[in-house]
């Protein structure tokens, strides 16, 4: 046998336990980082009284998705890429029209005494509803609220909503509250 | 016209290998780093919806998976085509979700239990059915925090 000088030895295994690692590391790892939209259940409650409180129409944004992943907003077909804009609309109600919701003064910090909307948005799908389209819808009518308090934020502070301290994306949050109602799913359209 | 002459004559010089290591070592680390480790197998065709709306999911050890689509080809023979439900490693069925939901309750750790995230990992195919039931269930085991686990996307296609 070969009596090497202490302190050395060969390296040139080296590579090959490297490799088999890496290529360990490559097949029990994965690379993708979950990311997602968050959402609030209502609690179970199945001796909850119907809420029979008087909603006025004109505060209410009913969004319809047909088992055949068409779109029926207010009473009108209306193709998803649009929806953003008209859901924007609504929240925002700039010109006080009598079809789109009422507000109600309240006291906000940062901002004083704002009108608050009153409108509540509606979705309402069918159990035929392919989950691509339900996701959409949700994205879009979530990115409106956040376009809109982004205005806001740019318009208040001259800042990105995402950059600003806690208590002032809490004081734009009472501003546009986002009330998302999702009622029970219809099975009209079948499996 | 001019010929180039071969310079040098008698084989080629060998390349040292003696910085090989050091370099696959450099893509082991970048590895190492950049991914984590699969915690199930899935069972099921995954093709996640995508968003423009999105936020990483924080902590890891408050989140709960839900994997709902087709079965691999492998599985249909025996599970069929239509969408299933997959929790941990398993198939399982809409009133399995409670008893899952409160052992995941159960792993953690008791100031946390509210903070419990349920994951929904769609594919994006999946009729909303199934989806309904689940999220009926999840009310019901009182795991409130949702989040339906989408693909960043710049524009919705």
């Amino acid at each position: 046998m070969p009596i090497r000088p202490t302190g050395q030895f060969s390296a040139a295994s080296m590579a090959d336990i490297a490799f088999l690692l890496l290529i360990f590391f490559l097949v029990a790892t994965t690379m993708d980082i979950d990311s997602g939209i968050y959402r609030t259940l209502s609690p179970y409650d199945p001796d909850q009284p119907e809420n029979t409180d008087e909603i006025k129409e004109r505060n209410v944004y009913v969004v319809l998705i047909n088992s055949n992943d068409q779109l029926l907003v207010e009473g009108i077909p209306l193709n998803i890429y649009k929806l953003r804009e008209k859901t924007k609309e609504f929240i925002e109600n700039p010109e006080n029209k009598a079809n789109l919701p009422e507000k109600a003064p309240r006291e906000v910090e940062y901002f004083g005494e704002v009108m608050v909307s009153k409108g509540i948005v509606s979705l309402q799908n069918d159990r035929g509803t392919t989950y691509g389209t339900y996701i959409k819808v949700q994205n879009e009518l979530i990115a409106a609220f956040s376009e809109v308090r982004e205005k806001v934020a740019m318009q208040r502070f001259g800042k990105h909503y995402a950059d600003l301290p806690k208590e002032k994306q809490d004081a734009i949050r009472a501003h546009y509250p986002r009330v998302i109602s999702e009622a029970e799913p219809k099975n009209i359209g079948g499996k | 016209m001019a010929k180039f002459g071969r310079k040098g004559k008698g084989g080629l010089q060998e390349i040292s290998t003696a910085s090989l290591p050091d370099i696959v070592f450099m893509l082991l680390f970048f590895f190492m780093v950049s991914t984590v480790m699969r915690e199930t197998t899935l069972k099921i065709d995954q093709h996640l919806p995508g968003a423009t709306e999105v936020k990483k999911l924080e902590k890891k050890s408050l989140v709960s998976y839900i994997n709902i689509g087709k079965p691999k080809l492998t599985f249909q023979t025996l599970y069929g085509t239509e969408p299933r439900i997959q929790l941990n490693d398993a198939f399982a069925k809409v009133a399995d979700i409670r008893d899952y939901v409160t052992a995941e309750r159960e792993k953690m750790d008791e100031n946390e239990r509210p903070l419990m995230t349920v994951s929904l990992k769609v594919d994006d195919k999946t009729k909303m059915g199934v989806i309904v039931d689940v999220k009926q269930e999840l009310r019901k085991a009182s795991a409130l925090k949702i989040n339906y686990s989408t693909r960043k996307v710049e524009v919705i296609e």
